[in-house]
């Protein structure tokens, strides 16, 4: 050892030649990843991990075609880079997951490759909700993973579940609310109109959506804490600090069950659902390798696995799922949820943003 | 060592790598800024070179007027009791012996390490219902039951202080520390009392030091935009807030960009308000 060291080669170049041989001997695999390979757009951290840990390596044992994450930033930072990246011809990421608003606006510059349906089996098998189409019918987007927001409780707070989103409205929960501070992510115009306007159709109008507001804006005493980081509101709700408010169905049942206090309820007006997409973007040259990436995860057996594994909601028909009572509703439920009125974020996003931060903060 | 003008273009050179990185790092993405700020805004989209107005024009709102105004009065606010708990603190720090002073700087360096996300959630813990500090007044029997003090003003305060005083602190001492102590003496061989003699010759020959730090700290919590909302109410919210949610929620750039150039100006404004009036007093005195 001790004549190595002295010899001219230096440590440095040791170290070199190491990392050099592990490389070489782990290039077989990469060589024939690299004959298909697909680069995936995920939101980076728990979903990134999970996927990682879940998803990709079978998809890979199955297809033979490796599987490069990349971590995608949430918010619609991502959509612009893929949007820049596009008109310079190049993809970060072939296929990506991507929020509904930021389906709609990569429609608007026509960003999204379309898919062609033929080559996904259980394209019929899809809830409607969540086939994401242009205007034209070209579908743009296929569901990946929904989720839910619905009601949250303490259950020592309150040893009875609420019932209706209407309970955020109760002058008895004065200072008790935990809600999410965006008009953009909290979707409380949609419950609004659903709870008391008769459905998200109310919306329509300029009209309505004043009415929702007005509405709306009798929350605001019972509110605490409007939040943008779910980590706070989680620990408040957790403690009791905070005993109500709205938050994600999977991440309270996950708190449940490690025996935390608390308690996710699906109002009798819904849950709101919101979902990702995969989308293809319009300069990837891997058209062949994401129409078999997105088929394989349209299965019902790995839809199931996501809702076993990372707590996802399926995006197919019930029906064609093997997932038990306990675990369907773990994940989702059978009442009709609120989804969302993603074309007003599109249409009327500044206007909307403008009211809703006077709303809470004047 | 003799320090000597510079002779030649030569002698210029060590300024050339500063110059660069603050082209680099600073002028050029402000000028980016500004530009942006006159973009047009493509609602449902993102944004396209133009030369409109109509971003200053939304912002010229008594909504914003007003959000503007409680976040000047925000850093304000944390400026002052920052000098006024740092100004003393660091005094008495300087009387101490040197092991005592160390023992100090590493506290309170150690503060500096602290994320503003952990300096929020630890703060918003302290001042819960259930966890807080007001558990330990119960036991101790001073206060009935148990009151969350967060969210509200006095809690995004009191954060924002104990972020930025370290900061003061390590300005002020150099100066402190520099600080002639003969002049104290001469105070107290006059009759003047401890206390007096601090606040007659202490503080004014500090003018100088405690306005440039008062500066600092204020720029330095106008950028603030963590705290408040960890541990405020929506009318707390400062515009740094709204400049957030616009850049990173509503992919509004030319607004968030007018938004932070207003704010940059603003703050400018400020700060020679604050050295003119300085050098008036200097003068007149």
């Amino acid at each position: 050892m001790k004549k190595l060291l002295n010899s001219s080669i230096s440590r440095r170049a040791v170290l070199g030649g190491t990392a050099a041989a592990i490389g070489a001997l782990s290039m077989p695999s990469i060589l024939r990843a690299q004959d298909r390979s697909i680069k995936v757009g995920v939101y980076g951290g728990y979903f990134k991990d999970s996927f990682d840990k879940n998803i990709f390596p079978d998809f890979t044992a199955a297809s033979g075609i490796a599987v490069e994450s990349v971590a995608e930033p949430t918010g619609e930072a991502w959509l612009v880079q893929l949007e820049q990246a596009a008109k310079a011809g190049v993809a970060p990421a072939d296929v990506s997951m991507m929020s509904q608003v930021a389906m709609l606006k990569g429609q608007s510059t026509d960003l999204w490759a379309p898919i062609d349906t033929s080559k996904i089996k259980n394209y019929d098998g899809l809830l409607e909700q969540f086939v994401n189409k242009y205007p034209d019918g070209r579908v743009a987007g296929i569901g990946a993973v929904a989720w839910y927001i619905t009601l949250v409780t303490n259950t020592d707070s309150y040893p009875e579940a609420p019932d209706s989103w209407a309970a955020l409205w109760d002058p008895a929960n004065a200072d008790k609310l935990g809600l999410l501070a965006l008009v953009s992510n909290s979707f409380l115009l949609e419950v609004t109109a659903k709870t008391f306007m008769g459905g998200t159709n109310a919306l329509d109008t300029e009209e309505g959506i004043n009415k929702a507001f007005e509405k709306l804006a009798e929350v605001k005493p019972n509110v605490r804490l409007w939040y943008r980081d779910e980590a706070q509101f989680e620990q408040a709700l957790k403690s009791g600090e905070i005993p109500m408010g709205q938050y994600y169905h999977d991440v309270t049942g996950l708190a449940a069950a490690d025996g935390h206090p608390v308690r996710s309820t699906f109002p009798k007006e819904g849950g709101i659902q919101d979902s990702g997409c995969w989308a293809l973007s319009r300069a990837s040259d891997k058209v062949e390798e994401a129409h078999v990436f997105i088929d394989y995860m349209s299965q019902p057996e790995i839809q199931a696995t996501l809702s076993r594994k990372v707590g996802t909601a399926p995006t197919l028909k019930r029906d064609l799922l093997d997932l038990t009572p306990e675990e369907f509703a773990s994940v989702s439920s059978d009442i009709e949820p609120i989804i969302p009125r993603y074309d007003l974020y599109q249409t009327k996003s500044d206007w909307l943003n403008q009211k809703w931060t006077e709303l809470i903060v004047g | 060592m003799r320090r000597e003008a510079p002779q030649r273009l030569s002698d210029y050179g060590p300024l050339a790598f500063p110059a660069i990185m603050l082209t680099v790092f600073f002028v050029i993405p402000f000028g980016t800024m500004i530009a942006v700020s006159f973009f047009q805004r493509q609602q449902g989209g993102f944004y396209t070179p133009a030369f409109v107005f109509s971003n200053y024009e939304r912002f010229l709102s008594l909504f914003f007027a007003h959000v503007l105004g409680f976040s000047l009065m925000l850093a304000v606010l944390v400026a002052v009791c920052c000098v006024c708990i740092g100004v003393p603190f660091t005094y008495l720090m300087t009387k101490m012996s040197r092991r005592a002073q160390i023992v100090w700087m590493v506290a309170l360096l150690s503060v500096l390490s602290l994320s503003e996300v952990i300096i929020g959630f630890a703060w918003s813990t302290l001042l819960s219902r259930t966890a807080g500090i007001t558990n330990l007044l119960v036991t101790l029997g001073l206060m009935e039951k148990a009151v969350a003090l967060s969210p509200g003003f006095p809690a995004v305060l009191t954060a924002m202080v104990y972020q930025a005083l370290p900061y003061t602190i390590l300005v002020l001492y150099p100066a402190l520390v520099r600080l002639d102590p003969t002049l104290t003496e001469a105070a107290r061989t006059l009759g003047a009392s401890p206390l007096r003699a601090f606040f007659t010759v202490v503080v004014p020959a500090l003018r100088t030091t405690i306005l440039a730090t008062l500066i600092m700290v204020f720029i330095f919590a106008l950028g603030s935009y963590l705290l408040p909302q960890i541990l405020g109410r929506p009318q707390h919210w400062t515009l740094s807030v709204l400049i957030t949610d616009q850049a990173i929620y509503q992919s509004n750039m030319p607004f968030a960009a007018a938004m932070a150039v207003f704010l940059v100006l603003v703050t400018l404004g400020m700060v020679a308000l604050t050295l003119f009036a300085g050098r008036k007093r200097e003068e007149s005195t």
